[in-house]
C-alpha cells in the first residue's frame, strides 16, 4: 500500500494492467524495491513505450556507421581510424522545475553517453524552446537555462558551438531543453555497455549517491506539468561540473589504457537503468550489493539506492586482476572507484541489502519486455494556403523589414552565445552565429561541421512535410559550411500522443524525417524521445529536433556566412518560390507551408558541398526565419558590409522579401567564380546571380522599387532585440 | 641542440592546457604537463605556462586553491630565479592569488559569462613578452571568462595590454594583461593559445609563446 | 571538535556588483526600501585542538580570505 491509501504500483505510475504483467512474469509479488525499478524502467521515459516501434521507421545503416541506436550514442566513421560519436537528448521537464539544474544536468547527461562510448567530447549545441519573452516567467527561464548550460558547459571545457531557440506561446508552460554532445574515438576504442565475463566486477565511479531526482523519471517525464508541480520540487538534480571534468578525463585515461571491459553512464533510473542495460545487452545477469555503495547521506532506502539520479556517475565493467589499476587511476584524478558487485551467468539483476536478498530480477523483464502502447492516429483536417488578398500589404517595407529582424525568434542570438565558451580545445572553426559550428577534428586535416534545427510550425500544420523539411533544413546549414551530411540524430518532443492529434503527427514526422534522411543518405545513428511536454494550456508544437553532422574532408575549406569584399558577386542558389505560409512575418502558425523537394534538396547540398571544395565560395547562408531579406541582412551584419540586389516579385514584394517554405541560400563569389558555379547547378537547381557586395547599405530592389536600410541600422536592431526583451 | 623545455601546470579542473601545450610546439619549444602534488620543476625547465580553464571549480575564489598546492612552490622559485612564467585566464588568477603579480580578478562588471574576440592594445613594448612590438600596436585575441575584471594598483606592475574601444568586464584601467615590476611574470586574461592558427582566425598569440624560449 | 564559523564579507568600499544585483532584483520584486545590499559568504568548519578561533583566523589569512577586497570575522558559537 501506498501512503495515500492507493495501492503502491499506482502511486508509482504503473497501470493496473502494467502490474499484473509484472507479477505474472516474476510469478510472484514484486517487492517493494521491485515495484519502484519496474515502474521507472517502464516509464516512458525510459521505456519508450510508445514511441520504440515507430522509430523502427529511421534509417539505420550506411557505409560509414560503425555503431547504429541501440548503446550510448552512435558512431559513424571519419578516415584515419577514427569516428565521431554524437546524440542529443532532452531535459524538459527538469528544466521546467528548476531551468539552471535541469539544464545544466542536461548537459551532464549527454556528455556522459558520449564518454560511455570511449569518446573525448568536442563540441556542444543545445535547441531551446521558451514562451514568448514578454512573459516574466519565460525571461526567467530562459535566463536560468541558459546560465545554466553556460555554468556546467564552460566548467567541463567543452565548446558550445551552435544551436537554436524559439519563443512561443505554446512552450510558456512546457519548455524544452535539448543537449547535443558530440565526441571523436579510434574505431579499436569504441566501447561498448554490454557486460561480459562471469566474475567480473562491477565498479561504480564518480560521486556519491544521494536522493537526487528519487522518482524523476517516472514522476517529471513521463506526466504532463499540472498546477502542482510544486511538489515534484525535491526530485530535480544538482550538476557538479567540476566532478564531471574528472570523471571525462579519468574515463578516457581508462579507455586509453584498455582498462575497461565495458562503460555505461548513470541517468534516469540511475543504477537501475544502468546495471540493467549492461545486463540486458550482454545477455548476462549483475549482483549488487547496495551496502557497498558510497552513499552522500545516512537513511537512504535500498530501492532509493537503485533509482537515485545523482549525476556525475559512471558504472563499469573490469577484470579482477585491473581493478586495482582502476581504482588507483582514479584516485590520481581525485574520484572514487568502489566494486560494487559482480558480473553473474543468471541473467538476473540481483540486490543484496544488509545481508538481505531484496531484489531479483532477470533483466529483460526491465529493459525489453514493455508492453507497447499503441499510438492513436488521428488525422488534424488538413489546412489551408495563406490566401495573400487576406493579408494587409505594409506601407513601408523597410519598416516591416526593422520590425521582423528585432523579433526574438529572428534576431541575433549572440546573448545567449556569448555566455558560451565556444573555444576551448582551440579547434573551432567556425563559432556560433553562422549556419553551422564547424570543429576541427583533433589529429587531423579535417572538421566537422553540426547544427541542430527544427521546422515545428510545418511539422504543426503537414507533419509528413514538416518531418522532411526540419531533416533538409539542418542538412541545408551544415552543407552551406562546405560539410557533406553524413549521419544524424534526433529529439523528438512532442505532447501526450494518447490526445488530440499528436500520435498522428508523431507518426507523419517520423515518416517524413525517414524519407528526408534516406534522400540525403544521412542516417541515425541514436536519437531522444520526450513525450508529455504539455500542460492545462494545450500541448506543444510537435518539435522533432534534427542533429546533422556533415564532414569537411579539408579543414581550411569551410565557408561562412558573412559577406566578404566589395564587387563579389551575390548569387540566389536553391528552388521553390517563397510564401507567406506559417512565416515569422506572418506571426502565426497557419497555411500550408510549400513541402521539400527532396530530389532538389540532395542536389542542393551536392552543389554547395562541391562549390566549396573547389574554393569558388566566399559565403554562403541559408534562408529560414524571416526569409531572404533577413538572411540577406546577416550576410551583411556579419561582414560589416553592404549589398545591392534584385529579386524577382513573385506574387508581391512583402512575400518576395519575408516569406519562407523553399530552400533558398545566398551566396557570394568573386565575379571569376560565377560561371564555375553556375556549371555545378543541375536542371533541377537555379542560380541566379541577383547582385553584388557594395557599400553598406542592403538595398533590395523588386519591379523597379528599391528598399534600402543602412547596415548599421539593421545590426543596432538585430543585436538588440534579445537583449532589450530582457530588461523589460 | 634539443627543443626548449616548457612546464605546462595542470590541476584538477584544468581546460586549456592541451592548447597551451600546441602552442608552445608551435613556436618551437618542447612542452610537458606536471601534476598539481609534484613538488619539483624538472632541472631544464626553461619557462611555465599556467593555462586557463575552472582549477578546482573556481571554488572558494576562481585560482584560489591551486595557488595553494605544491607545485605552486616550485613556480615560485623559478620566478624568483628570474624564469619566465606566463598565466593566461585562470593562470592569471593563480598567480594573482600565490602573489605572484598584484591585485585580483573579480567578477565582470556583467555578471556573466562572456565569450568574444578581444581587440587589445600593446601598452608597454619594453617587456620580455612584448619585445619585437610597439606601443598601440593591435593583438586580436579572444577571451572567455566569468572573473576578468583585474582589480588592484596598476603602479604596482606593469601594465602590458588594455582592451580598446569598450570595456569588457570592468577591469581597473581596461587592463587585459600585466607583468610584475621585474617582467618575467605576465598573466592575461585573453587566451594567446587560441590566437596561433590562421584557421582559428589570428595569429596575434604567438608572440607571447614564443617569448617563453627566449 | 569545535564549531567555528567564518563570515567573508567584501571590504567595505570595494564595488560589490552581486550586492548591486540583488538590490536591483530585490526593488523590481517590490522591496524598494533596501538602502544596502552585500553579498558574502558564511563557512562552517569543525575544528580540533587549541584555540579553534585562532587557527580560523589564521586559515582565513591564508586560504578563506582574499585579503585585497575580502574582510572577515570568526565566531565560535555556543
Amino acid at each position: 500500500m501506498g501512503e495515500s491509501g492507493k495501492p503502491l504500483y499506482q502511486e508509482l505510475g504503473l497501470l493496473e494492467a502494467e502490474y499484473e504483467r509484472v507479477v505474472s512474469l516474476m510469478g510472484r509479488t514484486p517487492t517493494d524495491p521491485e515495484l519502484v525499478m519496474f515502474s521507472l524502467m517502464w516509464s516512458e521515459h525510459c521505456s519508450y513505450k510508445h514511441s520504440k516501434p515507430l522509430l523502427k521507421g529511421f534509417p539505420t545503416t550506411g557505409a560509414r556507421v560503425v555503431m547504429g541506436p541501440g548503446e550510448n550514442a552512435g558512431a559513424v566513421d571519419v578516415g584515419d581510424g577514427l569516428a565521431i560519436v554524437f546524440k542529443v537528448e532532452s531535459h524538459n521537464h527538469p528544466s521546467a522545475v528548476e531551468p539552471f539544474e535541469g539544464a545544466a544536468t542536461g548537459v551532464g547527461g549527454i556528455v556522459r553517453d558520449i564518454i560511455a562510448v570511449g569518446a573525448k567530447p568536442i563540441a556542444l549545441l543545445d535547441s531551446l524552446r521558451f514562451g514568448p519573452l514578454t512573459s516574466q516567467r519565460s525571461r526567467f527561464l530562459f535566463r536560468r537555462a541558459v546560465n545554466g548550460i553556460g555554468n556546467y558547459g564552460n566548467c567541463i571545457g567543452i565548446p558550445n558551438v551552435g544551436g537554436e531557440v524559439q519563443f512561443d506561446d505554446r512552450y510558456e508552460d512546457a519548455c524544452l531543453v535539448n543537449a547535443m554532445c558530440v565526441g571523436i574515438v579510434r574505431h579499436d576504442r569504441i566501447l561498448s555497455c554490454a557486460a561480459k565475463g562471469i566474475g567480473n566486477r562491477l565498479v561504480l565511479i564518480g560521486n556519491r549517491t544521494g536522493r537526487d531526482g528519487i522518482g524523476g523519471a517516472s514522476v517529471l517525464a513521463s506526466a504532463e506539468m499540472g498546477d502542482d508541480d510544486a511538489d515534484k520540487r525535491p526530485s530535480v538534480q544538482v550538476g557538479d561540473p567540476f566532478t564531471e571534468r574528472k570523471l571525462i578525463d579519468l574515463c578516457l585515461a581508462m579507455s586509453e589504457a584498455g582498462l575497461l571491459v565495458a562503460l555505461q553512464d548513470l541517468g534516469a533510473a540511475g543504477l537501475t537503468s544502468a546495471a540493467s542495460e549492461m545486463a540486458s545487452r550482454g545477455g548476462v545477469g549483475l549482483a549488487i550489493d547496495l551496502d557497498r555503495v558510497p552513499l552522500r547521506e545516512e537513511g537512504l532506502a535500498p530501492g532509493e539506492v537503485l533509482v537515485s539520479e545523482s549525476q556525475e556517475r559512471m558504472l563499469a565493467i573490469v577484470e579482477p586482476g585491473t581493478l586495482a589499476a582502476v581504482v588507483d587511476m582514479a584516485a590520481r584524478y581525485e574520484l572514487d572507484a568502489t566494486d560494487i558487485g559482480e558480473v553473474t551467468d543468471t541473467g538476473e539483476l540481483e540486490a543484496l541489502w544488509r545481508g538481505e536478498e531484496v531484489v531479483r530480477i532477470p533483466s529483460l523483464y526491465l529493459t525489453d519486455d514493455v508492453p507497447f502502447a499503441d499510438v492513436p492516429q488521428n488525422p488534424a483536417p488538413a489546412p489551408s494556403p495563406i490566401d495573400l488578398a487576406d493579408v494587409a500589404e505594409p506601407d513601408d517595407l523597410a519598416v516591416a523589414w526593422l520590425s521582423l529582424m528585432g523579433d526574438p525568434n529572428v534576431a541575433s542570438k549572440r546573448w545567449i552565445f556569448e555566455q558560451y565558451d565556444q573555444l576551448v580545445g582551440a579547434g573551432t572553426i567556425r563559432r556560433p552565429g553562422g549556419d553551422a559550428g564547424v570543429v576541427r577534428i583533433p589529429g587531423t586535416d579535417r572538421a566537422i561541421a553540426v547544427t541542430l534545427d527544427c521546422a515545428e510550425w510545418h511539422c504543426e500544420l503537414d507533419p509528413r512535410a514538416g518531418g522532411q523539411a526540419s531533416v533538409c533544413e539542418a542538412a541545408r546549414n551544415v552543407a552551406c559550411t562546405g560539410a557533406l551530411p553524413i549521419a544524424a540524430t534526433d529529439c523528438l518532443n512532442f505532447a501526450n500522443p494518447e490526445k488530440g492529434h499528436t500520435g498522428w503527427r508523431l507518426v507523419q514526422s517520423i515518416a517524413g524525417m525517414a524519407e528526408a534522411l534516406t534522400a540525403i543518405d544521412a542516417p541515425i545513428v541514436s536519437g531522444n524521445v520526450s513525450l508529455y511536454n504539455e500542460s492545462p494550456r494545450g500541448p506543444i508544437f510537435p518539435t522533432p529536433v534534427v542533429g546533422i553532422v556533415g564532414l569537411l574532408e579539408d579543414a581550411s575549406k569551410s565557408v561562412g556566412s558573412a559577406f566578404h569584399r566589395h564587387g563579389d558577386q551575390i548569387l540566389l542558389i536553391g528552388y521553390g518560390e517563397p510564401r507567406i505560409d506559417a512565416s515569422r512575418y506572418l506571426g502565426r502558425c497557419e497555411g500550408l507551408p510549400p513541402a521539400p523537394d527532396l530530389a532538389r534538396e540532395a542536389a542542393l547540398i551536392t552543389l554547395l558541398v562541391s562549390a566549396a571544395d573547389k574554393g569558388l565560395l566566399a559565403s554562403a547562408h541559408d534562408v529560414s526565419e524571416g526569409g531572404f531579406a533577413v538572411a540577406l541582412a546577416e550576410s551583411c551584419i556579419n561582414g560589416g558590409i553592404g549589398a545591392d540586389v534584385t529579386i524577382p516579385k513573385g506574387r508581391r514584394a512583402d512575400e518576395a522579401m519575408f516569406g519562407e517554405g523553399s530552400a533558398r541560400v545566398i551566396v557570394s563569389c568573386r565575379p571569376d567564380d560565377v560561371a564555375a558555379v553556375q556549371g555545378l547547378a543541375g536542371s533541377s537547381i537555379t542560380v541566379q546571380v541577383i547582385g553584388e557586395v557594395a557599400g553598406d547599405g542592403v538595398m533590395i530592389t523588386i519591379a523597379g522599387s528599391t528598399t534600402q536600410v543602412a547596415v548599421a541600422d539593421l545590426a543596432r536592431v538585430w543585436e538588440g532585440a534579445i537583449p532589450q526583451a530582457l530588461e523589460a | 641542440m634539443s627543443a626548449t623545455r616548457v612546464a605546462v601546470l595542470r590541476f584538477p579542473g584544468t581546460l586549456d592546457h592541451e592548447s597551451a601545450a600546441t602552442a608552445v610546439r608551435a613556436v618551437g619549444g618542447d612542452p610537458f604537463f606536471t601534476h598539481h602534488t609534484d613538488t619539483e620543476l624538472p632541472d631544464d625547465t626553461h619557462a611555465v605556462v599556467i593555462p586557463g580553464g575552472f582549477s578546482y571549480g573556481d571554488h572558494l575564489r576562481p585560482g584560489a586553491l591551486a595557488s595553494r598546492t605544491p607545485i605552486m612552490n616550485a613556480v615560485k622559485r623559478h620566478a624568483a630565479g628570474g624564469g619566465r612564467v606566463l598565466g593566461i585566464c585562470n593562470g592569471f588568477q593563480i598567480l594573482c592569488e600565490s602573489a605572484m603579480l598584484p591585485g585580483v580578478l573579480r567578477p565582470n562588471a556583467s555578471l556573466s559569462f562572456i565569450c568574444r574576440q578581444g581587440d587589445l592594445e600593446v601598452a608597454d613594448a619594453g617587456t620580455p613578452w612584448t619585445g619585437g612590438r610597439v606601443v598601440g600596436e593591435r593583438l586580436s585575441v579572444p577571451f572567455k571568462h566569468h572573473d576578468g575584471a583585474w582589480f588592484g594598483d596598476p603602479g604596482e606592475s606593469r601594465v602590458v595590454l588594455r582592451y580598446r574601444g569598450e570595456n569588457p568586464n570592468g577591469s581597473v584601467d581596461k587592463i587585459a594583461g600585466i607583468s610584475n615590476l621585474a617582467g618575467n611574470v605576465m598573466g592575461l586574461m585573453p587566451h594567446p593559445e587560441e590566437a596561433c592558427d590562421p584557421l582559428l582566425g589570428s595569429v596575434d598569440g604567438r608572440t607571447l609563446f614564443a617569448a617563453l624560449l627566449a | 571538535m569545535t564549531l567555528v564559523v567564518v563570515t567573508v564579507m567584501p571590504k567595505r568600499g570595494v564595488l560589490d556588483p552581486q550586492g548591486q544585483a540583488v538590490q536591483g532584483a530585490l526593488s523590481h520584486m517590490g522591496f524598494g526600501d533596501v538602502a544596502d545590499v552585500r553579498v558574502g559568504k558564511r563557512i562552517e568548519l569543525e575544528i580540533g585542538g587549541p584555540d579553534p578561533a585562532g587557527q580560523a583566523a589564521k586559515m582565513c589569512d591564508d586560504l578563506l580570505a582574499n585579503a585585497l577586497i575580502e574582510d572577515y570575522s570568526v565566531e565560535v558559537p555556543g
